[in-house]
């Protein structure tokens, strides 16, 4: 194929547009023929979430009252001018007028496109999360050490 | 040939669009592609072309759109 460097994002937040950045680079990359992994962490693990609304996973109180409040990928918030939630719905429509591809249509690229997501397992243990909670897509739950190593020649994006 | 127009997508979909489709061809099979100019047209070719297909014409149709023909 070609010598184009691999590229892995990690992403941290979980806000509405920053995960949109996110998969449009992943998916830029990927489609230009590039190898791309996604390694999400904290925040970021709202998007990859099974149940896209608020759920009160977890098994202690604070998890489930983090996981509650944080919600799923439909309850990802805009980093500015969120107004109580609202403004994703908002800007998911601009976008769809512009013919923008809309973050789900983006997270569907990503998989068809092959762009490996992988979890970070001690996120997931803070969250009291288990691999079971989050989509199929998710290819494994990795730790900092083999993220650093799958990475070791990649450029490397953190959102 | 299979045909698709993504004059009506914007960046990263133009690209995701062609490579997606030319994953589910067979290998001689050709890919009529309508693309507008600027990012798609400097990038959908090259892009081709490094994973190995060939870009058999590119042509202007008018209205600033172009048509290549793209042989996987």
């Amino acid at each position: 194929m070609t010598d184009k460097k691999d590229l892995t994002l990690v992403c941290f937040s979980g806000d509405f547009d920053k995960v949109l950045a996110a998969f449009v680079m992943a998916t830029g990359a990927a489609a230009t023929n590039r190898k791309v992994t996604i390694f999400f962490t904290f925040w970021g693990l709202n998007v990859l979430k099974k149940d896209y609304g608020r759920k009160a996973q977890g098994k202690g109180f604070l998890a489930k009252a983090f996981n509650f409040l944080m919600g799923g990928r439909n309850q990802l918030p805009l980093s500015r001018l969120n107004f109580g939630g609202i403004s994703p719905y908002l800007m998911t429509s601009m976008m769809k007028k512009h013919n923008v591809a809309t973050l789900p249509e983006l997270i569907e690229a990503a998989h068809a496109l092959g762009i490996r997501l992988v979890a970070c397992e001690m996120a997931l243990h803070i969250l009291e999360l288990e691999r079971d909670d989050l989509i199929e897509e998710v290819e494994d739950v990795v730790g900092v050490a083999t993220f650093l190593n799958e990475s070791e020649n990649a450029h490397i994006i953190f959102v | 040939m299979i045909f698709l127009d993504i004059t009506h997508e914007t960046c990263p979909m133009t690209f995701v669009k062609v490579k997606l489709q030319l994953a589910k061809m067979d290998k001689g099979q050709e890919l009529e592609v309508i693309l507008n100019e600027g990012e798609p047209l400097n990038n959908v070719p090259a892009s081709c072309e490094e994973q190995g297909y060939k870009v058999l014409s590119i042509e202007a149709v008018g209205d600033g759109k172009h048509r290549i023909i793209i042989q996987k």
